[in-house]
Parts: C-alpha cells; sequence; structure tokens
C-alpha cells in the first residue's frame, strides 16, 4: 500500500484497502471557519443529535473575514463560539490564533498518521506531516461532526520525486508550481499526491507545507511527506499525545511516478488566471505591480518572513506598492518580532496586519481596484480572486513578492540581494 | 425529468467565479443566488430560468470548498450540471446537497448555449432536443446512489444513526 491507502486502511479498521474502493473513514480532526462553519453548524443541528462525536476533535478558527469585517461575519463569529461553547469543543480565538492551516499544526493538533477533513479546501496542508488531510463542504463536516467519520473513495496516488538541489530563493512554492505547470489545475484530480525525491529530503517543514497545501491547486485530494527527522523534530516539540507514523510499502502501487530534476530551477510566477499558467521568473517580463501580499496558509510561515526580512531589511517599498505582510499566527508573528523583522518591514513602508486570510479571498485587507496588479505568496489567481473582476494576481514565493515589492515590478531576488 | 435550456462554459470554472468570496458572509441560499456566476457572465442572472442546466467541459468547480458554489447554483434554479468532470469537493458538495451532476464527455461535446435538453437521473440519460441526440451519463456507484436517493448526506446520516449503521 501506499501512504494514503495505509493511513485509510487504519482508520478503516481494514488491514488492506486500495485506490476505487468507497469507505467510512473514522476522522482524527473535523476542522471548520467562518465560511464552512455557519452551513455546517445549521446542517449539523437538523441531523437530530444533541452531541458532536467528540468535542475534542472538532475544532473551530475565526480566520476568513476575521476579525469582523462587518456585522454579517461578526454574527457569524458569534454563531461559532456560542456552538463552541455548548459542545464544548476547540475555538480559536482573536488574538491567540491565526491562518488555521498554519495553526494547527503548530499548535500540535494535527499529528502524523491522522485523518483530518477541514471545510477548507487547503486542509491538504496537513500532508507536510504525514497526515491525511482533506478539504470537504459544510454538509460533510456536519455529517462527520454527528458520525466521527466520513465516506470517502480511496484515491488513486501519483507519487512525484524531485531530483537534485535547490538553488537560492527556490522553495517549496516554486516545486509546487513547476509540479501544477506541469500537470494542470486537474492533473492530480481526485487523485492524493506523494512528494518524494532527495529535493524533498532537503527541504524544510515550511517548504513541505506550502506544496501539501498547493496539491489541491492541481486537483488532488491529499498531499502527503513521508515522516522523517525533519519531521519528528518538528512534531516532538508540539505533540500533545501519541501519533502513529505510516510509510509506504516498498511495493506500493502508483497510478503514476513523475519525476524532475530541480537543479537549476529558476523561481517561478503563475501568471493570470490559473495557478498552472506558469513562467520563470526570468520570463515574466518585469510586469509592473501595484500590491504585495506576503502571508496565507501556503506562505504566513516563519521561513517565508524570514526570507522576506533578508530581502527587504535596509530597502524601501516602491513609491508605486503598497506592501501588507500578515503574520499566519500569533505564534509566527511573535518570533518574527523577537527576530526584528516586524521593524525590518515597518521601516521598508510595508503595512504588518494581524494573521488572517483577508486578501488572499479578496475578503478585506488588500482588496484590488479594477486593473490593478498583486504579487502574491497566496495559492489562487482566478478570476477576481483579489478583488475586482478585472484586477490581476500573480502567485510567487515570498523572495520574489519582496524583491518586486522594491523594484515596483515582478523582479528576480538576485536583483536585489548580490 | 429535468428539462431547460443551456448554459455553456468551458474548462475549470471554479467556486470564486461561480460565487465570489465577497459575498461568503452570506449562507442564505436566496441572497447568495442574486450573484451566482456574476464574474464569469454577467447575464447569467438575466438569462437564467428554473429548470436550467449548466454544461461545462472539464474539472468544473476547482477551488474553494465553498459549498455556497452549488447552493447558489441550485437557489438560481439550476437543475443539473454535466461536464466532462469535476472538481472532488465541488462535486461532494453538489451530491451532498442533491443538486445532480452528470459525466458525459458526448453530451459535452454535442451541446451548445441556448439548447434545449432533458435529463431523466433515474436511467442517467442525457436528450438534447434541439438536435435530437441522446447520451448516457456515466452511472453513480450504488454508494453514491444510495445518498442520492435517501435525499442527501443529512437524509443518509440520520438513517444511518437511527439504523445503528455508524
Amino acid at each position: 500500500m501506499n501512504l494514503a491507502e495505509k493511513i485509510l486502511a487504519a482508520h478503516t479498521g481494514r488491514k488492506r484497502v486500495s485506490a476505487g474502493e468507497f469507505v467510512n473513514a473514522k476522522v482524527d480532526i473535523v476542522l471548520g471557519n467562518d465560511i464552512t462553519a455557519p452551513i455546517a453548524i445549521k446542517e449539523f443541528q437538523k441531523i437530530g443529535v444533541s452531541r458532536v462525536f467528540d468535542p475534542r476533535k472538532i475544532v473551530m478558527v475565526l480566520d476568513h473575514f476575521m476579525p469582523t469585517r462587518d456585522i454579517a461575519s461578526a454574527e457569524i463569529g458569534k454563531m461559532m463560539r456560542e456552538f463552541c461553547r455548548e459542545q464544548d469543543s476547540v475555538f480559536f480565538e482573536i488574538g491567540k490564533a491565526g491562518i488555521e492551516h498554519v495553526l494547527l499544526p503548530e499548535q500540535g493538533i494535527v499529528l502524523p498518521g491522522q485523518v483530518v477533513i477541514g471545510g477548507d479546501s487547503h486542509t491538504c496542508t496537513y500532508g507536510a506531516v504525514g497526515a491525511f488531510g482533506t478539504g470537504v463542504g459544510s454538509t460533510d463536516m456536519a455529517a462527520a461532526m454527528a458520525t466521527g467519520d466520513l465516506w470517502m473513495k480511496v484515491p488513486p496516488t501519483v507519487k512525484f520525486v524531485y531530483h537534485g538541489n535547490l538553488g537560492r530563493w527556490v522553495s517549496g512554492k516554486d516545486l509546487i508550481l513547476h509540479t501544477i505547470g506541469d500537470i494542470g489545475v486537474d492533473g492530480a484530480l481526485y487523485s492524493a499526491m506523494e512528494f518524494t525525491g532527495e529535493a524533498i529530503d532537503a527541504l524544510p517543514m515550511d517548504g513541505r507545507f506550502t506544496m501539501a497545501n498547493m496539491a489541491i491547486e492541481a486537483g488532488g485530494k491529499a498531499g502527503l511527506f513521508r515522516v522523517d527527522n525533519r519531521t519528528q523534530l518538528y512534531i516532538k516539540s508540539k505533540a500533545k499525545g501519541p501519533y502513529n507514523v505510516y510509510e509506504p510499502d516498498p511495493d506500493a502501487e502508483y497510478a503514476r511516478v513523475i519525476e524532475y530534476d530541480v537543479t537549476g530551477l529558476e523561481p517561478q510566477v503563475a501568471f493570470p488566471h490559473s495557478p498552472a499558467n506558469v513562467r520563470p521568473v526570468s520570463q515574466a517580463g518585469g510586469v509592473e505591480i501595484n500590491q504585495t501580499i506576503i502571508g496565507s496558509c501556503t506562505n504566513g510561515r516563519h521561513d517565508d518572513l524570514r526570507i522576506a526580512a533578508q530581502i527587504l531589511k535596509g530597502k524601501k517599498v516602491h513609491p508605486n506598492v503598497r506592501c501588507i505582510i500578515i503574520p499566519g499566527s500569533q505564534q509566527v508573528y511573535a518570533d518574527a518580532l523577537k527576530e526584528g523583522f516586524i521593524e525590518i518591514f515597518i521601516e521598508a513602508g510595508a503595512a504588518v496586519s494581524t494573521p488572517t486570510c483577508g486578501p488572499c479571498f479578496g475578503g478585506h485587507t488588500g482588496v484590488l481596484a479594477s486593473g490593478e496588479r498583486c504579487i502574491s505568496t497566496t495559492n489562487r489567481n482566478f478570476v477576481g480572486r483579489m478583488g475586482h473582476p478585472k484586477s490581476e494576481v500573480y502567485l510567487a514565493n515570498p523572495a520574489v513578492a519582496a524583491a518586486s515589492t522594491v523594484t515596483g515590478r515582478i523582479t528576480h531576488p538576485d536583483e536585489i540581494v548580490k | 425529468m429535468l428539462k431547460g435550456k443551456v448554459h455553456k462554459y468551458g474548462a475549470d470554472v471554479n467556486t470564486d467565479v461561480i460565487i465570489p468570496a465577497r459575498y461568503l458572509n452570506i449562507y442564505d441560499p436566496v441572497e447568495l443566488a442574486k450573484h451566482c456566476m456574476e464574474d464569469i457572465d454577467e447575464d447569467f442572472l438575466k438569462r437564467v430560468e428554473p429548470g436550467d442546466i449548466v454544461v461545462a467541459t472539464t474539472n468544473f468547480g476547482c477551488g474553494s470548498s465553498r459549498e455556497h458554489a452549488p447552493m447558489a447554483l441550485k437557489a438560481v434554479g439550476i437543475s443539473c450540471v454535466i461536464a466532462r468532470s469535476f472538481a472532488r469537493i465541488f462535486f461532494r458538495n453538489a451530491i451532498n446537497i442533491g443538486l445532480p451532476l452528470l459525466e458525459s464527455d458526448e453530451a459535452v461535446d454535442n451541446t451548445e448555449a441556448g439548447d434545449i435538453v432533458e435529463v431523466d437521473l433515474s436511467k442517467g440519460e442525457i436528450k438534447n432536443v434541439t438536435r435530437n441526440l441522446t447520451f448516457t451519463a456515466s452511472p453513480y456507484p450504488d454508494f453514491m446512489a444510495e445518498i442520492i436517493s435517501s435525499g442527501g448526506l443529512i437524509e443518509y446520516t440520520k438513517k444511518r444513526l437511527t439504523s445503528g449503521r455508524v
């Protein structure tokens, strides 16, 4: 069995499952946010049970329209707060929280070997720690909150092998953009993606989170990494309980194996309006930008801010650009403060926001006007994603985003830091 | 039997264009329906009538997991969506809330905007009345057919809980 099959078999009480089978998998965590939880709560109330299956396994995070954008989002926050209080389930309040997919691994809630379902498509992020995380809708969330399990089709797995070494300024973001550019936005549709190879062995945890996070941008159901020493080191200080590590069998079956030699790979940029519309930064043609976003569940972690600070240190945000930097959680924010990153950002003329998903989905804190262009470390550049349907989003890693902030056009980081 | 005129789209219609995120602090289907498809097809709301059918090529409903997308399509009166393929979260969400989806390459290739199409869900039969052509959609797996015949995931879950199948 491959990694996805191993984890799912363990959650169905069976020795073996294989791709294509329908199973009811036990879930370890059911996650909801302020977009998906309100409908889930309404639907849960229709099922006719008074209690969730296990309150410690239901986790709700306020992160999308939060801190509250308007009265409607305030009402949603109130509804979620009351539901969690009544059910005694896990709730993250503003000021003690962050973006769900940055927060849950950092808090030791998501652990290797788990099945995590979340009312958020980027729940696949948890594959970085060897958990089978997958996005669902609100009704799925509601049913799982009542029963503790969820119907699933065991996905076929596509194995990606990355040979070689990553160059300077090249990160997990570039590997995943390069991959999506190659296979397309439905290149891994209904499939689990398993990421391996020596470039992956050398990839820090934050880069792995970025890659797993964007598995959904290729249509993937999960984006999985094996648990290695880096994972163990990351988990050890955070885990509040025991966990299981699963390894793919040497004779595991894969629907496809795709190999890349990534030595010499440049930082990548996804042009509007698809994450698959990818070019190396040297071929980005110096597109002029109006805004930079550095943050999100994709690139709002410590390493991301460290790289942005390395580039922005002693530099200024270009007069035609506004730069918004959003630490992904209170912990990421506090660490960035201690290490001096925040001071660097403010001295450069960037706005630093409290953790939120805000601009990534065009909610608030960086919504674009007609005709404006943004370079962003987020995950989607669909029509209207960050605001006006005639605005444009270019996806890149934090180094490219920070370098472009200084020049006002899409720029290779080598141009700024020699 | 479902019957309506066709609204046709291409590949990778994402949930951000089906219902833009700026409206996601709303979860009333009727209110969501007022903004359905507005970023991809400005005239959709003027043209759409109850019973109409959306036809698209591949990967329909990709992107965000928002259930607001199938909710808005259903509330605006769309009776079913026919595509070559669907993104998986959208597929689950639609089945779970009772918006029928059908997969058929031939039906998609031989149907244009404005055609009148009839769908017999029990047989998986798609008839293009305008062109007098009939197609058969891929059947649902038994497991999913049970969710559909129960009236969606909530009703199915109720049945599971009362029959002790949890």
